[in-house]
């Protein structure tokens, strides 16, 4: 007769740990082994939190620790929902965030559902497509920075190729009209690999014998695409969604090293206005409750599309 | 005979350790990464071998100065017993006690502020302005001019062209207006078969650049910060006519004359666009000059300086900085012998002749100045006439702000000269407001 596992492991435990342990409950076992975890979450995740939303009810200042505080109610947000440069970076943000979401959901699907197609040299092929991703973007924004210069630039070059145009006549990080598409172009190139590695987890999960029976029932492969590869790769493409729209949501670094958020406030996502307000300008209380917004924001916006997702994935 | 070696070493050690300084500490230094913390360096030599202490220095990228050097003094931070802060940190440096003041140290030491130039003493070393309480010693006089191809300038086609244009000659402006027409005339001109631009100028977004740069103009216009100093009315000031006409002024020579991609350039951009030869004119902080002046290809006699030229009266924005001792150093005696020692003259005319820009009275009056340096006599004339940015302890708010504004309108396009300036009095207003002092 086998013996029970956890049996098995008690007859192992040494006399003096088992001295130590006898006449606790297993829940208290249990606690002492996850406390250190939840004691750990609680001091750098949610203490945090509770003392920004405390702080996002003062006038604190962390450059200023001698000076007083003072609770200021809900002014910090009424400050920030009546902002107009507060609207208009929010406004940048969803430029890029959208604009990002549908080139890069377009282009990495169309790149997964080539490289799924077998054909000679597709690792070698999926591995440079995937090399954007593999940089540093401080690296990536930095030298795409040389590839927009108008003067010495390639993309000026390329497009001036194309077009025709005068390579200089045109700055991507300089124009008003330009900057906010500059910073989309570079983002889509370098996470559309992202996206496209999960559609092509996606596109290879579909078992070949759905295509079979559908093409003896002699459904076309237009019909095959829209009820089979659609569908089935549908709840991998929302998930892409979700890391990405997450992602570009609070991205920085990127269009930091890219435009520094100009040319005047153009580029200024959510991230940049909030980080220029609690580390250069020093408003702790203001960025506080900048920081509650948007973190209310993602959150919400994020538990609606879990739910959607989820609800995709039961069909 | 082991023990009678270890007593012979012993008895050295203890004999070395006698003629050794009774504490010898190892102080780190901060500051901007440039031509004269090198300089600095080698100064710095000297103190080490009279004093006996070793020093270190931290110099940070100027773009990422302010930021990583006030997060130090923000957080207690012991990275730097001394530092050479800017000029605007001393509202902030003093009022947070960042900086040890050094009244008491001074009359100890005989260290007389008087004996320095009365602008930089002002600008780098008194909170509240013009107090008699010193929480800095001035260590590099600074003023944002100015230097041209003195080559092109002399090429006689070019003296002609210009001639034929404007009716005078081509000469170093006197004027901001006769600034903009030379830029105008050499922006894409080709000159030896190349396309060369009108100036460079400050345009950068992130730190400081466009306000130090646009400020220039304001200056010399007659911009003021306040109708009564110390009573922040800004209304009528900062907004006058005569600021509005300098904004616009500034925001042509921008679209007129720079080089193409010129939208966040700041001090780095300025020399590369002059030492690569794009530029006739270029804007800059004086301390570059000795190295401009040392470049083989643009230097030389190629090169010539001249002071931010006036408009409606004489004006340039102010750069320089003063040392300091940090509070939460815990070598601050040690940090002070350096100060006393940097104080002395021959070390102040030493550090003139290695790079650097003494503000002593010992180095500035010497009849031999002016002659020492092709650009000596301009830096005189330029400090003359300095005007700083806001020094409050808010600075970085008020600073930022004028970034946005002008950033927004010169490079951005965004609205008129009048409104960007009624916007930045509305930002300057909320931020004294909460600071109490509106």
């Amino acid at each position: 007769m086998s013996m029970n596992p956890v049996d098995a492991a008690a007859k192992h435990t040494p006399p003096s740990v088992a001295r130590r342990v006898k006449g606790l409950s297993d829940k208290t076992i249990a606690w002492l082994f996850v406390g250190p975890t939840i004691f750990l979450l609680l001091a750098i995740n949610i203490f945090p939190l509770i003392w920004t939303v405390y702080l996002s009810f003062t006038n604190f200042k962390a450059n200023r620790p001698n000076r007083e505080v003072k609770y200021v109610g809900f002014k910090n947000y009424e400050r920030i929902l009546n902002d107009a440069d507060i609207w208009l970076s929010m406004q940048a943000t969803a430029h890029f965030l959208i604009w990002t979401i549908v080139l890069q959901v377009l282009i990495g699907f169309a790149l997964a559902w080539l490289i799924n197609r077998k054909f000679k040299g597709n690792d070698m092929w999926t591995t440079i497509i995937v090399l954007p991703m593999m940089l540093s973007p401080a690296v990536v924004g930095n030298f795409w920075t040389f590839f927009y210069q108008p003067q010495i630039g390639i993309f000026n070059y390329v497009v001036s190729f194309f077009t025709g145009a005068d390579a200089s006549s045109f700055e991507m990080l300089g124009s008003v009209s330009l900057a906010p598409w500059s910073i989309v172009i570079v983002d889509t190139w370098m996470w559309t690999p992202f996206v496209m590695l999960i559609c092509l987890a996606g596109l290879r999960s579909i078992p070949d014998y759905i295509y079979e029976a559908a093409a003896i029932d002699r459904a076309s492969k237009w019909r095959q695409f829209w009820t089979i590869t659609v569908p089935m790769v549908l709840p991998f493409l929302m998930l892409a969604v979700l890391f990405r729209g997450i992602e570009n949501f609070k991205m920085f670094d990127l269009v930091v090293q890219l435009t520094g958020g100009g040319p005047g406030s153009t580029t200024e996502l959510a991230s940049i206005n909030l980080k220029r307000e609690a580390f250069e300008k020093w408003r702790t209380g203001y960025s506080s409750a900048f920081a509650i917004i948007l973190f209310v924001t993602v959150f919400g916006l994020a538990s609606i599309y879990v739910k959607a997702l989820n609800k995709v994935k039961e069909r | 005979m082991k023990l009678r070696q270890l007593a012979s070493a012993v008895i050295c050690v203890g004999a070395g350790m006698g003629t050794a300084p009774a504490m010898a500490e190892d102080l780190t230094l901060c500051w901007a990464a440039w031509d004269p913390a090198n300089a600095l360096v080698e100064l710095s030599k000297d103190f080490e071998a009279s004093s006996g202490h070793n020093m270190s220095f931290e110099f940070i990228p100027w773009p990422n100065f302010a930021d990583r050097m006030l997060n130090e003094l923000n957080s207690g931070g012991q990275l730097c017993d001394l530092l050479i802060g800017d000029s605007q940190w001393i509202g902030g440096g003093a009022e947070s006690e960042h900086y040890v003041k050094l009244n008491d140290f001074f009359d100890s030491e005989g260290i007389s502020m008087d004996d320095f130039a009365p602008a930089t003493v002002y600008a780098y070393s008194t909170w509240p302005k013009g107090t008699p309480n010193y929480y800095a010693l001035p260590a590099m006089g600074d003023a944002n001019g100015w230097f041209y191809r003195k080559d092109w300038f002399a090429r006689e086609d070019l003296q002609a062209a210009f001639k034929s244009e404007y009716g005078r000659d081509l000469a170093e402006p006197k004027t901001q207006r006769e600034l903009l027409d030379i830029a105008t005339f050499f922006q894409e001109r080709e000159i030896d078969g190349k396309k060369v631009y009108g100036a460079a100028i400050f345009t950068e977004r992130g730190s400081e650049g466009i306000t130090m740069g646009a400020t220039g103009a304001l200056y010399a216009w007659g911009f003021k910060y306040e109708n009564t100093p110390g009573k922040y009315d800004m209304e009528g000031a900062v907004n006058s006519p005569e600021a509005v006409e300098a904004l616009e002024f500034y925001k042509e020579l921008y679209k007129c004359c720079t080089p193409p991609g010129y939208t966040d350039s700041y001090m780095g951009e300025s020399l590369d666009a002059f030492k690569s030869g794009q530029v006739a004119m270029a804007m800059n902080w004086f301390a570059f000059f000795p190295g401009l002046y040392a470049d083989p290809d643009t230097g030389g006699d190629k090169i010539d300086f001249f002071v931010n030229p006036p408009q409606n009266n004489p004006g340039s924005t102010l750069g320089g900085q003063g040392i300091s001792v940090v509070s939460y150093s815990e070598k601050k005696d040690a940090a002070l012998e350096y100060i006393k020692w940097f104080a002395d003259p021959a070390v102040q005319a030493k550090w003139w002749s290695v790079g650097g820009y003494s503000a002593h009275n010992s180095v500035l009056n010497d009849p031999s100045f002016v002659e020492s340096q092709p650009f000596a006599a301009d830096f005189l004339l330029a400090m003359e006439n300095v005007q700083d940015f806001w020094q409050e302890p808010a600075y970085a708010e008020l600073l930022l702000a004028m970034q946005k504004r002008l950033h927004d309108y010169i490079v951005a396009d965004k609205g008129t000269a009048q409104e960007a300036l009624d916007m930045l009095i509305e930002d300057w207003t909320e931020v004294f407001e909460d600071e109490g002092k509106l």
